[in-house]
C-alpha cells in the first residue's frame, strides 16, 4: 500500500513508520504543523509541535530512509480542536482534545488529503490494534494496557479504520524504545509527550482564565447557600476536591465536592461524595466504530477517561442517544468526556457525555 | 531519472569548479602568511580575484570575498545604513520583493539601530513601481541611507530597473547596493556600468561551490565591519580566506552560461504549462532571467504539488518556508497583488544549463495528473 507516516517526532511514530516500510508498504513521512507559531505553544522535550519535533521527526524518516514533508494543519488544528476546547469549557464540559485531533485532524483532514493524493491510508504511532473478521476491519485495545490508546481512536468511523494503520499495538512500550535504538532513531530515549500539547506551561485553568477571563462566581451547596468565591466555573470539574478555597466547614467535616458547574450563572455547585454517584450516562453525537449500536440492551463495558478502568455496564442506542447503565455506582463523570463501548478489547463506539443520573 | 528544476536553489557544480576547487585543497598555506606555501595560496586567490573582476566589471580591490550571499548582503546594508546614519540619515529604501537576506537585516536594523524601512511596492508583473521611488526621493532624499534592490527577483525573474534607480538615487549621493545573487552570468551585468556602490553575488548559483560569496564594494569606500579579526578584505570582511572556494568560484565563473538554450527550455515549459493546464498562468515580466517560470495553479496547495511532483522524480520549489518548515505564501508574490490563497497555489521551475528538452517534456506530461490529484486534495 501508499502510505502517508504521520510523525510527530516522537519515537512511536517513528518506530511506527520504520515497521510500515519494512512490511514492505510505500511510505511517505508527514509531520504535521499544529501552530502557525511554533514557539508560542510548548517548548521543550515535552510539546509536540514545536520546531525542535518537526527536526526529531525530520531525523527520524531520514533513518528510516522515506521522503519526509511538512503539513501545514495550524488552520485545521485551531478550529476543530483549540475552539473546541475553549467553547466546551465556557460550556461548562470537560473535553477531551486528544480524541478531537484524532476525529478531525490526523484521520479526517490528514486522511482525506492524502487519500485524494492517491495514499491508501495513514499510518500512526498510537497504541491500538484493528483486526479483520466477519465485522469487517474493527478496532481494539493493544496488548500493552497502560499505553492503550484505543479510547482516543474511538472517534473514528468504520470508514476512517480502514484508512488507520497501527503498527505498534501488539507491542508493549519498552519494546518500541529498544526497537528505536536498535534501529538508530535517536528519539530512542525522547521523553513521552504528556498532557495537553497546545497550552505552553501546562497550567491549563490558567490558560483558559486567560482566554475565557476570570469573573468572580458563586460556590453555592445543594441548598443553594453561598459558601465561597471562584474565578470562574469553566476551570472545575465535577468530582474536583482541591482548589476550591471553603472556609466554612461541613457540619460533620466531610469534603465538598465539585457536583456540577452552571456556566450561564457563572456558579460552582458543590455537596458530598456520595452526591456525585451515577449509574446511568448518556452520551450525544454518537460514532460507530463496527456495527452500529441497537436499542436492545447488550451487556458490555464502557470507559470514560483515556486510561480510566472499563467499568461493567449493560448499552444500547434509543435513537438519539448512546445509554450506559453501569453495574456498579460511578463517583464523579463530567460532561463532555467521552464515553467508549468496548464489546471486551473491541471498542464499539463512543458518544459524548451530555447527562448522568444516579 | 531525476529531473532538476530547482537551479535558482542551487545549481550543480561544474567540472572546472571541481577541479580547481580539489587542486586548490591540496595547497598548504594560509594566504596572510609571509612564507613561500602562504604566497602560493595568496596567488591562487588574486588570480582568482582578477578573473572575476573582469566577469564582474569591477576591479579587483573591489571584491570581498565572504562566506554567502547572505554575508556579503548583510555586511553591505548594515554597513552603508551605518555610514549613512553617522551623518543623520537612517532612511533604509528596498523594495517589497527583496531576499530575505536584505528584508531580515534591515528588519532588524530597524527593530535595534534606530532604521526606518519604506518599502517601494511592484508592478503586478513584479517590476518595481519606480513612481513611488521617484516621489519619495523628492520627499526625503536627504533621509535616505541607503537604497536596496535586488538585480533580478529569484522567484519570478523579473528584472529590476537598476541603471534607472542608480541614476536618481546619484544625483543626490545616495549609495545603492543591489543583490544580485541570481543574475550573475545568467543576463549582462557590469558593477561599473551600471554605477552602483555595493553588489552582492554567490557562487553556488553559477556552478560554483557552497559557502563563498562576494560583497563588490566601490574602491576607496569604507564601511563598518561586521566581522572584526585579522584585517582580510580591506578590514571589512575579517577570516582566513576561503583558497579552494575563492578558485572553484573564478573557474565556474569563467565557464559558459548557455543562457539562449536555458531561456529555450524556459519558454517550452512556460507555454507547455498553460497549454496542458489551461486555467494555470505565468507570473512576472516579460524581461525575465532566463531561467524562471512562477506559475499559479488555481485549487491546489503548493506543498502537495511539490510532495506529488517528489514523488514522480521532478524537483521544483515554493516561497519560502518558516523556522518550522511550514510553507508560507510567497511575500513577493503578495507584492504582486495575489491574495493569500492564490499565492498558495504557486510554484517555481528553475531551469539550468543542464535542463534538457526531456525534462521540459516529463514534467508536462506529469503536471495534469499531479494537478488534478492536488485539486482533490486541497479541502479547504
Amino acid at each position: 500500500m501508499r502510505l502517508i507516516a504521520a510523525m510527530s517526532g516522537g519515537v512511536d511514530s517513528a518506530v511506527a513508520a520504520a515497521r510500515a516500510v519494512e512490511a514492505g508498504h510505500e511510505v511517505i513521512g508527514v509531520h504535521l504543523a499544529l501552530s502557525s507559531n511554533p514557539q508560542k505553544y510548548r517548548s521543550g522535550a515535552r510539546g509536540c509541535c514545536t520546531v525542535e519535533d518537526s527536526h526529531d521527526a525530520r531525523r527520524a524518516a531520514d533513518v528510516v530512509g522515506i521522503p519526509f514533508y511538512i503539513w501545514d494543519m495550524a488552520e485545521e488544528f485551531h478550529e476543530g480542536v483549540v475552539e473546541n476546547f475553549l467553547s466546551e469549557y465556557a460550556a461548562g464540559r470537560t473535553p477531551n482534545p486528544c480524541l478531537r485531533c484524532n476525529e478531525k485532524i490526523k484521520f479526517a483532514a490528514v486522511l482525506d488529503r492524502a487519500r485524494a493524493m492517491g495514499f491508501d491510508g495513514v499510518v500512526t504511532g498510537h497504541y491500538a490494534t484493528t483486526k479483520d473478521g466477519p465485522m469487517g476491519k474493527t478496532l481494539h485495545r493493544a496488548i500493552d494496557n497502560s499505553k492503550d490508546q484505543s479510547y482516543v481512536l474511538s472517534v473514528l468511523t468504520v470508514e476512517q479504520i480502514q484508512g488507520a494503520i497501527f503498527p505498534l499495538g501488539d507491542t508493549e512500550k519498552v519494546d518500541i524504545r529498544k526497537e528505536a535504538a536498535a534501529r538508530g532513531l535517536s528519539v530512542a530515549n525522547k521523553p513521552d509527550s504528556h498532557d495537553i500539547c497546545f497550552v505552553p506551561s501546562g497550567d491549563n485553568a490558567g490558560w483558559l482564565h486567560d482566554r475565557l477571563g476570570s469573573e468572580v462566581g458563586p460556590i453555592v451547596d445543594q441548598e443553594g447557600t453561598i459558601i465561597g468565591k471562584h474565578k470562574g466555573a469553566y476551570t472545575y470539574t465535577i468530582g474536583q476536591r482541591k482548589g476550591l478555597g471553603l472556609t466554612v466547614p461541613t457540619p460533620d467535616g466531610s469534603p465538598r465536592f465539585v457536583l456540577k458547574t452552571q456556566p450561564k450563572t457563572n456558579t460552582v455547585v458543590v455537596g458530598a461524595r456520595e452526591d456525585l454517584a451515577i449509574t446511568k450516562m448518556y452520551g450525544e453525537n454518537p460514532v460507530w466504530c463496527g456495527p452500529a449500536v441497537t436499542s436492545t440492551p447488550t451487556q458490555g463495558f464502557v470507559q470514560i477517561r483515556a486510561h480510566g478502568q472499563p467499568l461493567p455496564c449493560t448499552y444500547f442506542y434509543d435513537g438519539e442517544k448512546l445509554i450506559a447503565h453501569l453495574e456498579s455506582e460511578l463517583l464523579g463523570l463530567a460532561t463532555g468526556q467521552a464515553m467508549v463501548i468496548y464489546d471486551d478489547d473491541r471498542v464499539v463506539g463512543s458518544a459524548t457525555v451530555c447527562e448522568t443520573q444516579a | 531519472m531525476a529531473i532538476y528544476l530547482d537551479h535558482a536553489a542551487t545549481t550543480p557544480m561544474v567540472d572546472a569548479a571541481i577541479a580547481a576547487m580539489t587542486a586548490q585543497m591540496a595547497q598548504l598555506g594560509n594566504p596572510s602568511s609571509l612564507h613561500a606555501p602562504g604566497r602560493a595560496s595568496r596567488k591562487a586567490i588574486e588570480q582568482a580575484r582578477e578573473s572575476l573582476a573582469l566577469h564582474i566589471g569591477c576591479v579587483p580591490s573591489e571584491i570581498i570575498f565572504t562566506a554567502s550571499g547572505t554575508e556579503a548582503n548583510n555586511t553591505a546594508l548594515k554597513g552603508l545604513y551605518w555610514k549613512g546614519k553617522s551623518v543623520g540619515r537612517n532612511v533604509i529604501v528596498i523594495s517589497a520583493i527583496e531576499h530575505h537576506a536584505i528584508l531580515d537585516p534591515a528588519q532588524w536594523l530597524a527593530e535595534h539601530e534606530g532604521a526606518e524601512i519604506v518599502s517601494i511596492g511592484v508592478t503586478s508583473n513584479g517590476v518595481l513601481d519606480f513612481s513611488q521611488l521617484e516621489q519619495l526621493l523628492k520627499d526625503r532624499a536627504d533621509e535616505i541611507a541607503v537604497i536596496s534592490v535586488m538585480h533580478s527577483n529569484n522567484e519570478t525573474g523579473a528584472l529590476q530597473p537598476i541603471t534607472e534607480i542608480v541614476a536618481l538615487a546619484s544625483a543626490h549621493s545616495i549609495p545603492v547596493h543591489s543583490d544580485a545573487v541570481q543574475s550573475f552570468k545568467k543576463v549582462p551585468l557590469s558593477f561599473s556600468t551600471l554605477g552602483l556602490t555595493a553588489l552582492s553575488l554567490s557562487a553556488h548559483k553559477i556552478g560554483g561551490p557552497l559557502g563563498i560569496g562576494i560583497l563588490v564594494l566601490k574602491r576607496g569606500l569604507e564601511i563598518p565591519a561586521l566581522l572584526h579579526g585579522g584585517g582580510q578584505e580591506r578590514e571589512i570582511r575579517s577570516g582566513t580566506l576561503n583558497a579552494p572556494a575563492i578558485v572553484g568560484c573564478a573557474a565556474a565563473a569563467d565557464g559558459d552560461y548557455p543562457g539562449e538554450h536555458v531561456r529555450e527550455m524556459r519558454n517550452l515549459l512556460a507555454q507547455g504549462i498553460v497549454h496542458v493546464i489551461p486555467d494555470a498562468y505565468i507570473n512576472g515580466a516579460s524581461e525575465t532571467l532566463p531561467g524562471i517560470v512562477n506559475a499559479t495553479f488555481p485549487g491546489t496547495e503548493s506543498d502537495t504539488l511539490l510532495l506529488l511532483l517528489d514523488a514522480q522524480g521532478i524537483a521544483a520549489s515554493t516561497g519560502s518556508a518558516c523556522s518550522a518548515g511550514v510553507q508560507r505564501p510567497s511575500h513577493v508574490l503578495l507584492a504582486m497583488g495575489h491574495s493569500d490563497k492564490s499565492a498558495r497555489s504557486s510554484l517555481r521551475f528553475s531551469l539550468g544549463s543542464t535542463t534538457s528538452t526531456s525534462d521540459v517534456t516529463s514534467v508536462l506530461n506529469a503536471l495534469p495528473g499531479v494537478i488534478e490529484r492536488a485539486r482533490a486534495a486541497n479541502l479547504r
